[in-house]
């Protein structure tokens, strides 16, 4: 990513974070708050109660117009001819080789889509779908114009039933419009965390008016405002892919275990060819997600290896308040790292170098916890 | 919090202690500032030989690691164990109870230019002010 020297850009919620003890670092262009009070305790009231993020760094692109849906369904991996207005869904873009551009999430909304894509590609995506736009294809950076705060956890869903009851209803990656603390906004059921609660799109003029009602709201759980540390030690718990780790230009959907957000039937899509032909070749590495199992603490560009020999690296890694355990996600390759077509799982044997030392993992299914997202929505 | 006098410092924020024969060896109160959710203190084991301004362990914490540097040459002769169980001693009292190792230095010769090499207090002051958190 080129970050250049360009001056970091701000949300809305900037001045909120600077007056509230914000530890404020440069992410993707943007200066952003990574902790407040500490990593683990925001993780954790997040796991047990709920908490706030800041995700207005993320871009939200309308796409709109009589060409909208052949435009998207040519860009992105997913079908969007199985939402019906409302719903919502995790999509890629590919590039021409099969290689991941970014991961995103597009509803289908009364009057269009709603693209939301990582902060850190916002510029190449809308440069990608601008290149690309033809006539009927109407598209409008909204990211300038909106803010985007995620209210995460289980009790995300009775704070927010209490300021719009509606809400209530929404089932699991799903949007509408709805009333919050006196302003009509788009609320979606998404999240990055693993756990139940919400996305809220309001107005960047009204988004500190918005976060200050959600944590009045939620003072006696309390809902407490969380940085992007927690936010990535809630993802990786919950499996979640980050762009620039598990996924990028040169990393195909198969090889990231994200096969499932690709529907090559649905007709042709940019990557489509070579994305069927890395299938049909195998893949050139391998996923492994791992815990470790002594005290170690895997980082991204750790070193993996089977015995003495090196078959791979770690892509994300980090200490997982809820396993208390070092948790790591990497790619093996080669013929010891078990690529190849008659390749032996070296798991059992399999290590992580930290510091020079070389820590046995154990290799694990993910997600390595599993919250209430997976139950959440549609109680109405 | 204020330093205990009579320490020297690393430019790498390791204070240096003189104790006889051995140098006891923690973190200062200005890196520990900038040092939270502390998972554990990884510590070589009694006996293993260290460089000076070479790395001998490392704070982990939740988001990063923070490498410890070796202000002097010699064997670690004691290791703090009590670290184990409670890291976050370290950042809790950096001059007391979350002292690290103790280094017996190699010779005398070369301990004492080592030692010269650290910085006094106002030295490290002065250093630490150049340098934001």
């Amino acid at each position: 990513m080129d970050t250049g020297t360009a001056p970091l850009m701000h949300t809305p919620l900037a001045s909120w974070h600077r007056a509230h003890g914000a530890k404020l670092v440069p992410f993707a262009g943007w200066e952003m708050p990574v902790l407040y009070t500490g990593v683990v305790e925001e993780h954790l009231a997040v796991r047990e109660r709920v908490g706030l993020f800041d995700v207005s760094h993320m871009g939200r692109l309308a796409v709109r117009g009589p060409g909208a849906e052949a435009f998207l369904q040519g860009l992105l991996t997913n079908d969007l001819a199985r939402l019906r207005p409302g719903q919502g869904q995790y999509t890629l873009a590919l590039n021409e080789a099969g290689g991941v551009r970014d991961d995103l999430i597009v509803f289908r909304l009364g009057d269009g889509f709603l693209v939301v894509m990582n902060a850190g590609n916002r510029g190449k995506i809308l440069g990608h779908f601008r290149e690309r736009a033809v006539a009927g294809v109407e598209l409008a950076d909204r990211s300038a114009e909106l803010a985007m705060i995620a209210l995460q956890g289980r009790a995300a869903p009775g704070l927010l039933a209490a300021m719009a009851p509606a809400t209530l209803g929404l089932p699991r990656f799903s949007i509408g419009e709805f009333l919050v603390a006196g302003e009509t906004m788009l609320v979606s059921r998404t999240g990055y965390t693993g756990e139940d609660g919400f996305e809220l799109y309001p107005r960047a003029a009204g988004a500190t008016a918005l976060w200050e009602a959600l944590l009045a709201a939620g003072r006696d759980l309390p809902a407490v405002p969380c940085g992007l540390g927690a936010r990535d030690g809630l993802r990786l718990e919950a499996g979640y892919s980050l762009y620039g780790h598990e996924i990028d230009e040169e990393t195909s959907p198969w090889e990231a275990g994200l096969g499932w957000a690709v529907k090559p039937d649905k007709g042709n899509f940019i990557g489509r060819g070579a994305l069927l032909e890395l299938k049909a070749r195998g893949p050139r590495k391998r996923q492994v997600a791992f815990t470790c199992a002594g005290p170690g603490i895997p980082r991204q560009g750790c070193t993996l290896a089977v015995g003495d020999q090196e078959v791979g690296s770690v892509v994300s890694g980090t200490f997982s308040p809820c396993l208390k355990l070092g948790i790591g996600i990497g790619y093996l390759r080669g013929p010891a790292g078990g690529v190849s077509p008659s390749g032996e799982t070296p798991d059992a044997v399999l290590g992580v170098v930290i510091r020079g030392r070389q820590l046995p993992v154990s290799p694990q299914r993910l997600p390595f916890y599993r919250g209430t997202a997976a139950s959440a929505g549609g109680v109405a | 919090m204020s330093a205990p006098a009579g320490l020297r410092y690393a430019a790498s924020h390791e204070w240096a202690k003189l104790d006889g024969v051995r140098v006891r060896v923690g973190i200062t109160a200005f890196a520990v500032a900038e040092i939270k959710d502390v998972v554990f203190v990884d510590l070589p084991a009694a006996g293993t030989a260290v460089k000076a301004g070479k790395s001998f362990g490392a704070i982990e914490t939740v988001k990063a690691a923070f490498d410890l540097y070796a202000p002097v040459s010699g064997t670690i002769r004691a290791v703090n164990a009590a670290l184990a169980a409670s890291p976050e001693t370290v950042t809790k009292d950096p001059y007391g109870e979350g002292w690290m190792i103790e280094i017996e230095p190699a010779g005398s010769d070369a301990a004492a230019k080592e030692w010269g090499v650290l910085l006094d207090e106002p030295a490290y002051a002065a250093h630490c002010a150049t340098q934001k958190h």
